[in-house]
């Protein structure tokens, strides 16, 4: 059986020669398009029914009502860039986590990062923390602080199996959710309560605090992470290999380790420990640009459309339910992970 | 002229397991040199730190008259092409893409594709015969199909040195002899130089100018197939009784084994 792929194009100029592949393109421009409208729709949907054009008129020309005006900028905007902001983070975070274990199921949200994360928000909130900042700071720490543990635990010889990473991580994963659990026991109610609601992955009542470590953190770690990625592909061949074409593999995965634990962190810290996205998007992101050389862009933006398209659904289904975004994704996922994961090449 | 490498003195282990000790040893330019010797005598070992794959506690390696330790990264990688036992496949990748990352050392952000490089990776598959093949899945080629791929790879690296760990392991006769014959034409043909392990002592004998015999981290003997390769040295590094006798095809010295215990 011949498989035709999708052929490469090169840009020349001079010196300099810059690689695109079509189909990848086209997939990112039309993820792009479907997040703007996904964002419009988010604005315009709520108690205050708004029009894409209102939307839009008052988010960039100052228009609108007081009342619509603060409706707009100061719920509703917050909360679409952190479910954006989110997402991408979680799917490059998974990306990484995946290319670096060789395992679909490596992913920080399977392996007990993000529950990681969580238990320092947790911890924050249940003693009387209120600040946004402060918690997602405690997210980062606990965050960095599991991975640690996570990888410690499953280091035998020098090395960590894929294998045994992801059982590891499954184990303390578990461990820190009963933790997470435990916690809420011993709060006041009312605390208990706001990290009850935070724990199951919410974007209801973000705030402008909640975006602004997200966004510096993206600005920072995704320029970084998507140039290192041309030589974590080169890992998936082996270190040996990839060592010997000039790639410092252990500079390299530490390094993309730590961005990805950062990033899945700092999800976490926004917007809880939301599940699914981190694993999902990078194998659908794969689906539908192929699997071509870089890979992590297509992932944050599938991440951010998919963590956008679920809180759009979420808030428009009827009975007025208005779930969590967390339980929706952890539906969703429990779907994925029993239909598409066994069907994976991969596997 | 300085030798292609010399390693001397070279203390090689892995984690706390020393492997080799005092190791002294010199590979020839524009040769084929084949490492031969019993499981876990350190072939591979020594393989990998010559091309500073694993760095010796003690001694050095110099490659080219220059310590291979003071090489840039990217640099060595230009000259010495390193083609492991074991590499896995990415999943979904295609024949000329994975060919492709061979020219990673030549890449940079605002060099990601020149013509060299294009002309590097139609090379790479027109020696190894997968001009036809470029556009398949390599998870969908057979298992002497996929290791001519890994070796248009390090082809198109380019470089002057390529250094094969056991590449003919795993592959049936045919194409153990296509694999070889591709390493004599590169040596022949482009004046590379090579250096492999291999564990049919007849195919190294039959396709290499210089043979190294090693046996528990040392090295027994080094010279031409028809020096080295004689029954007592068999016996000495193998532990096997055999006959030594003229391949009838090539003339090389070709090992008849006799029994695998040494009688008395």
């Amino acid at each position: 059986m011949t498989h035709r792929l999708e052929q490469t194009r090169v840009w020349r100029c001079g010196p300099c020669s810059v690689q695109w592949v079509p189909r990848q393109t086209l997939a990112v421009g039309l993820l792009a398009v479907a997040l703007a409208w996904l964002a419009v729709l988010a604005l315009g949907t709520g108690k205050i029914s708004l029009s894409s054009a209102q939307a839009l008129d008052i988010v960039f020309g100052g228009g609108g009502s007081p009342l619509e005006r603060k409706v707009v900028m100061d719920i509703r905007l917050p909360r679409v860039l952190t479910a954006l902001f989110t997402g991408a983070a979680l799917a490059v975070a998974g990306g990484i986590f995946q290319s670096l274990s060789r395992n679909p199921l490596g992913s920080p949200d399977v392996i007990g990062f993000t529950t990681g994360a969580a238990s320092g928000a947790v911890v924050y909130f249940v003693f009387g923390g209120t600040s946004s900042v402060t918690s997602a700071a405690f997210a980062v720490a606990s965050g960095l602080l599991t991975a640690l543990v996570v990888f410690g635990l499953s280091l035998r010889g020098g090395t960590v199996a894929s294998y045994r990473l992801v059982l590891v991580g499954i184990g303390v994963g578990a461990t820190l959710s009963a933790l997470n659990e435990v916690l809420l026991l011993r709060g006041e109610l009312e605390q208990a309560f706001t990290a009850q609601l935070w724990l199951s992955g919410s974007l209801n009542a973000r705030k402008w605090s909640h975006v602004w470590p997200l966004l510096a953190g993206l600005v920072v770690l995704m320029p970084l992470v998507l140039l290192g990625q041309s030589r974590l592909m080169l890992l998936e061949m082996g270190d040996d290999l990839a060592r010997q074409l000039g790639v410092h593999a252990l500079k390299v995965k530490g390094f993309m380790a730590l961005g990805a634990v950062l990033l899945a962190s700092l999800a976490t810290g926004a917007a809880g420990p939301i599940a699914f996205i981190a694993l999902a998007a990078p194998r659908l992101a794969a689906f539908l640009v192929g699997e071509h050389g870089r890979p992590l862009w297509p992932a944050a933006l599938t991440g951010a459309v998919l963590l956008l398209g679920v809180d759009v659904i979420s808030q428009t289904v009827p009975f007025e339910l208005n779930l969590p975004v967390g339980l929706m994704t952890a539906l969703i996922g429990g779907v994925y992970l029993v239909f598409a994961i066994p069907r994976l090449r991969s596997f | 002229m300085h030798p292609l490498f010399a390693g001397t003195g070279l203390r090689l282990s892995y984690d706390q397991r020393v492997v080799c000790e005092g190791l002294d040893v010199t590979i020839p330019r524009g040769a084929i040199t084949t490492i031969i010797g019993p499981n876990g005598c350190g072939k591979s070992t020594l393989l990998r730190a010559l091309c500073r794959l694993i760095e010796p506690q003690a001694g050095q390696v110099v490659f080219d008259g220059r310590p291979v330790a003071a090489y840039g990264r990217r640099a060595l990688a230009r000259r010495l092409g390193f083609l492991p036992q074991v590499s896995s496949v990415p999943p979904g990748i295609g024949v000329r893409e994975l060919v492709s990352r061979g020219r990673f050392p030549y890449q940079g952000f605002l060099r990601q594709w020149s013509h060299e490089d294009e002309a590097a990776v139609a090379h790479a598959l027109a020696e190894t015969g997968l001009t036809d093949s470029a556009d398949r899945l390599v998870e969908q080629l057979s298992g002497g199909q996929r290791q001519r791929v890994w070796i248009a790879l390090v082809l198109a690296q380019d470089t002057e040195v390529l250094m094969l760990d056991e590449p003919t392991t795993y592959l049936d006769i045919a194409h153990q002899l296509e694999v070889l014959e591709l390493c004599q034409r590169l040596n022949t043909g482009m004046g590379k130089s090579l250096v492999m392990v291999l564990h049919d002592l007849n195919l190294a004998a039959r396709y290499s100018h210089h043979l190294i015999a090693m046996k528990a981290g040392r090295i027994v003997a080094a010279g031409s197939p028809a020096e080295l390769l004689t029954p007592q040295r068999v016996e000495e590094v193998f532990g096997i009784r055999s006959q030594v006798m003229p391949d009838p095809v090539t003339g090389a010295p070709m090992v008849v084994p006799i029994s695998a215990a040494i009688s008395p």
